[in-house]
């Protein structure tokens, strides 16, 4: 169970919070000027990284906040949390 | 001699001989000490065979003295409380405790199953998937779960009772032995807060049972006074009997504390039998020690046959002995210690067999003084005896062999670090060749490992070890530890392990996991078989998967697998250990969050009131509320068809409480709601209400419901029960993911208001009746609208919209004033001579049913989108919304999809049942054209009612069609959904 720091509540137990997936997908529109590739790309393709994935969580027991996390999928160590509205920060290897 | 416990010391051992305790193993009653473990005292009374084996059920005896215990496993305890599969090792023993061996049948001096061992060559590794193939494993998978299985788990539930707790700390060690207890010593020393997890009932660890001095103390006596200078630190605390199972995320550690045993809880029903810990650590320290490895020799697994550390720990903690004339097999110098110490109390050792040359510093010398026959650069190649060890095989340097008779056999492979929580926390090991074994290599976690687990076997440098983990963790936490190392006597320098398995060519099984009977043999099949892999080889053979998780087995199995396909060690691999350590009982996982308290039921508001009018509940989506008032005499489908009637005739009650309610506010509102509902709410005029979808981005409908506007910038949305949550946290997501531009705040304030619904012709006179101050003349307050007024005193947000077709106020008050309002609605209505029938949700669906109004979930499933239900209309809207992009799908156009309409049958006819076919003939077969989604009998019209999602169903409007029952097909006719007051007469009156 990971230890997530919520930027409002501070650090507490992954079971007050909810994954909501990989962050940062553009919504495409207007709608009647999309291909259905595109569309069908926003609603279905997703990264699925061995590393670093930029994923958005919401503190669904706690404060109510979604933001970002920068979380490595083999070791779960969360690099980096960030606002929702941030673009996805920089992460070297170490 | 101690009474009848033949093999007790009369002294020694820190058992209490003024306490005996009696208990009853296998039917035969038996006494042991106060400190006895049920393996000391079966040892003690000269229990050999205690068991009989997983597969083969061959005979077998104790073969060590703690976690590592793998032969040994009993069913604890009768009945409810019978507990499969416990080590023996690892029951304190109490009074009145019952135990009986898992695995044989009748007795395990007599065991029936023991016809497998004679049947042996046929039950190798890979043997069921081989010959069990034809027609089909299932057939024999039955009779082969019950021929081949330890213990059985009890079919009552468990009445136990079982706490959790939750806690932090700066510093979790593991194990108090000499490297944890000066870990721990160390950093509790600095005020950091300290959590020191020892599963035995002692701390000490291996200084309960080797000799070893500590600032001038013996081992066990410094132990003591450490544990003492913990416990007076005030962030400090020791948890005994508490196993560390699992090492997670993060630092995040579950641990299980045994509370009490299960004559106490019996007796004391509010006594916990164990408690879960989820802790949650700045700083792990790792200091869990190492378990001993068996020797693999033809025989090894004869009652008698024993882990060499094993024998000296009954010797010193127990006194007792583990048998009268020993030999003792190593390949490394530890074993010389129990060699010593069984002379010393009285046991003949008949010899000491070491695979080396030589052991190391004065060990050789040691055994000469006590004239002990020592065999440098031998082996023992076999046993023998029927029900335990009688003899064993040893062939000296010289070559020769000879029988030496004893009845027990102390052997000693060396030791494994116990590297399991480590390698959970995804730690990596390395192969230390010169310990031959795994050890920590590079950490994963904020975690240190000290002591035997890391190497350090001697009490020196696992104090050592401890002390500077101790410090260190505690500094990285942040305090600063300045407390005098403990020093340790130093011990005579060890020679270097031999190899611990060596190739001969004796015949008979030479076991390498005695738990799950898996053989050397084995090994050798799956190499040849070309299961090489050490995933494969564990999969293939069921090494390592038994209860025990291979702790003793795991790396002989590599080195004989390293062996044969000509790899080392290091290259063969080890498996990752896993989550729990030890097994562990479900209960301890669930807590207290069991049977009402797994998932409690929410109480409407009313609830009082429903049960004292004889209300039936049922559970819908979390909430307990009436499907029916049952009267004597009734039947649910009578009560149902009277309260419907109710309705149609006069007026009914209806406590809709669990309606979503959401408060939406902000200059962009509306842009809002139009983003999120399929339709248009912007236009709504304040005071108005509007029906409205709501959809996924797939199209896919996921709620509906009514919004109301109360101002320019402000709107109650209303969802279904079972979505106010889940449409709330959407509404959330949309906000503050994709549209921050927009100024709303949302609040879900469903549990703050109470909802009472009247509903009928005479409800307007009901409300009158109760006294409001809402003019509730039709041209004023029509069908769709809200309003904010008093009703019987009480403040109110009222909705005109109705579920039933018929004239309905929604009544919305303040939670705590919801069960008055019901009151009081009540007297007022009776007052004007009406029956007030309370109204539950059977009578309720049907009334829907009637009307044609959709039900989401029930008419609607997960590939409905907003187009089936009718409402493609929504894609001429302007703006966007969520969803609209899927809807302009050709596929989601398609004119064959399953469509939301309504089935009529002929007058008189009965309801046709929920879920049946629609059916078409197509070459000869019956294919399906759409379902019945809702259906009941309509008493106001005499008939059966329901609506379906049928297959282009739009279009064949008027079409009549079949539907297959199981009393045969039934004929229907395709229609627009509702037959009830088609003209919208009744709702707008």
């Amino acid at each position: 169970m990971m230890l997530i720091d919520c930027p409002w509540c501070g650090p507490r137990e992954q079971l007050e919070f909810r994954c909501g997936g990989e962050s940062h997908i553009q919504r495409p529109g207007p709608a009647e000027e999309i291909s259905d590739e595109t569309w069908g790309n926003y609603l279905f393709f997703r990264d699925n990284p061995k590393g670093v994935h930029f994923e958005r969580w919401h503190h669904l027991g706690g404060c109510g906040l979604w933001f970002n996390v920068a979380r490595d999928t083999v070791t779960h160590r969360i690099y980096a949390v960030y606002p929702m509205d941030a673009p996805k920060p920089a992460i070297g290897k170490d | 001699m101690s009474g009848t416990q033949p093999f007790r010391l009369g002294t020694g051992g820190s058992i209490d001989r003024s306490r005996p305790i009696r208990f009853t193993f296998e039917g035969r009653t038996l006494t042991g000490f106060a400190g006895d473990t049920l393996a000391s005292a079966l040892l003690a009374n000269g229990v050999r065979l205690a068991g009989r084996s997983f597969k083969y059920h061959r005979p077998r005896g104790l073969v060590g003295a703690g976690v590592e215990e793998s032969n040994v496993l009993v069913q604890l305890g009768e009945g409810a409380r019978s507990t499969p599969n416990v080590q023996a090792t690892q029951i304190p023993l109490y009074d009145g405790l019952v135990a009986k061996p898992v695995n044989c049948w009748p007795s395990s001096n007599f065991d029936i199953g023991g016809v497998n061992n004679l049947l042996s060559r046929f039950f190798s590794a890979g043997f069921y998937y081989k010959t069990f193939m034809w027609p089909t494993w299932h057939l024999y998978e039955g009779f082969i779960r019950r021929a081949a299985g330890l213990g059985k788990v009890s079919e009552q539930a468990d009445p136990d009772r079982y706490e959790s707790r939750f806690a932090h700390c700066d510093l979790l060690v593991v194990g108090a032995g000499p490297a944890g207890l000066a870990a721990a010593r160390a950093a509790a020393a600095s005020g950091a807060r300290v959590i020191l997890a020892e599963q035995d009932e002692a701390v000490g660890g291996a200084l309960l049972w080797n000799q070893a001095e500590i600032d001038g103390k013996p081992g066990a006596d410094w132990a003591q006074a450490a544990a003492a200078e913990i416990e007076a630190a005030p962030e400090a605390r020791i948890l005994l009997r508490t196993t560390v199972t699992g090492y997670h995320d993060h630092n995040s550690i579950t641990m299980v504390e045994r509370l009490n045993d299960e004559a106490v809880c019996a007796a004391e029903p509010a006594a916990a039998r164990a408690r879960g810990w989820v802790v949650r650590a700045k700083q792990v320290v790792l200091a869990t020690g190492a378990l001993e490895r068996p020797l693999v020799f033809a025989g090894n697994d004869r009652p008698g046959v024993m882990l060499a550390g094993a024998v000296r720990h009954y010797l010193a903690r127990y006194g007792v002995m583990a048998g009268r004339r020993a030999i003792v097999a190593t390949n490394n110098d530890d074993a010389y210690r129990t060699a010593v110490a069984l002379h010393d109390a009285g046991v003949e050792v008949a010899a000491v067999v070491d695979s080396r040359g030589a052991p190391g510093g004065s060990l050789a010398a040691d055994l000469a003084a006590r004239s002990i026959p020592h065999f440098a650069g031998g082996h023992i190649e076999e046993t023998r005896g029927a029900k335990a060890v009688k003899a064993a095989f040893v062939r000296g340097a010289d070559g020769q062999g000879r029988w030496i008779d004893c009845d027990l056999v102390a052997m000693s492979g060396g030791y494994n670090p116990t590297v399991h929580l480590f390698s959970q926390s995804a730690g990596k090991l390395r192969f230390d060749e010169a310990l031959a074994a795994f050890v920590p290599d590079v950490s994963v976690q904020a975690e240190r490992s000290a002591g035997a687990c890391n190497g350090a076997y001697a009490t020196a440098g696992a104090i050592a070890q401890g002390h500077e983990a101790g410090i260190a963790a505690a500094r990285e936490a942040g305090f600063t530890a300045s407390v005098k190392a403990p020093k340790a006597g130093v011990e005579t320098a060890e020679a270097a392990i031999g190899p611990g398995w060596r190739e001969t060519r004796a015949k008979g099984k030479a076991f390498v996991d005695f738990q799950n009977d898996v053989t050397v043999d084995d090994i050798a099949l799956s190499a040849r078989e070309n299961f090489v892999s050490i995933e494969h080889l564990k999969r293939y053979t069921t090494l390592g998967m038994a209860p025990d998780q291979g702790k003793t087995s795991n790396v002989s199995a590599l080195a004989i697998m390293a062996a044969l396909t000509g790899r080392t060690i290091e290259e063969t691999g080890h498996t990752r250990y896993r989550f729990p350590y030890t097994p562990q009982p479900f209960g301890v996982m669930a807590g207290r969050n069991r049977g009402d308290l797994h998932r409690p039921f929410r109480r409407m508001p009313c609830h009082a009131i429903h049960q004292a009018l004889g209300a039936t509940f049922e559970e819908y989506g979390g909430w307990l509320r009436p499907a029916y008032y049952g009267r004597a005499g009734e039947t649910p489908h009578q009560a149902e068809q009277r309260e419907a009637l109710a309705v149609r005739q006069s007026v009914g009650i209806f406590e809709g409480s669990p309606l979503g309610k959401i408060e939406v506010k902000g200059p962009d509102a509306s842009r809002f709601l139009d983003l999120f509902y399929a339709n248009t709410m912007s236009t709504l005029k304040i005071g108005k209400v509007r029906y409205g979808l709501m959809l996924n981005e797939m199209g896919i409908v996921i709620d509906d419901g009514v919004a109301a506007r109360l101002g320019e910038d402000h709107f109650l949305v209303g969802t279904t029960s079972g979505g106010a949550d889940n449409i709330a946290a959407a509404m959330e997501e949309w906000l503050q993911c994709e549209w921050l531009d927009l100024q709303v705040t949302v609040s879900p304030v469903s549990t703050s208001w109470g909802v009472v619904t009247l509903s009928g012709p005479r409800a307007r006179d009901v409300m009158r009746a109760a006294g409001t101050d809402v003019d509730l003349d039709g041209a004023v307050f029509p069908h769709m609208s809200f309003v904010n007024g008093r009703v019987a005193g009480i403040d109110a947000r009222i909705f005109r919209v109705s579920y039933t077709g018929d004239t309905s106020y929604e009544i919305n008050v303040p939670t705590r004033e919801t069960a008055a309002l019901w009151q009081k609605l009540t007297e007022a209505g009776k007052g004007l001579g009406l029956g007030m029938t309370p109204i539950g949700i059977d009578a309720w669906m049907l009334l829907r049913t009637e009307k044609g109004y959709l039900h989401i979930g029930a008419d609607s499933d997960g590939t409905t989108n907003a187009i089936d239900l009718g409402w493609g209309h929504v894609l001429k809207k302007k703006v966007d919304f969520i969803g609209k992009r899927s809807l302009l799908r050709e596929a989601d156009q398609r004119p064959d999809r399953l469509q939301f309409v309504g089935l009529n049958i002929a007058d008189g006819e009965p309801a046709l049942p929920i879920g049946a076919h629609l059916v078409v003939d197509k070459d000869g077969r019956e294919i399906s054209e759409g379902y019945v989604t809702s259906s009941g009998y309509s008493p106001t019209l005499g008939k059966g009612v329901a609506l379906g999602m049928v297959r282009g169903g739009r279009a064949r409007k008027g079409e009549k069609v079949r539907i297959r029952t199981e009393q045969g097909l039934r004929d229907a006719v395709i229609a627009d959904p509702g037959l009830f007051d088609l003209a919208g007469e009744r709702l707008n009156d």
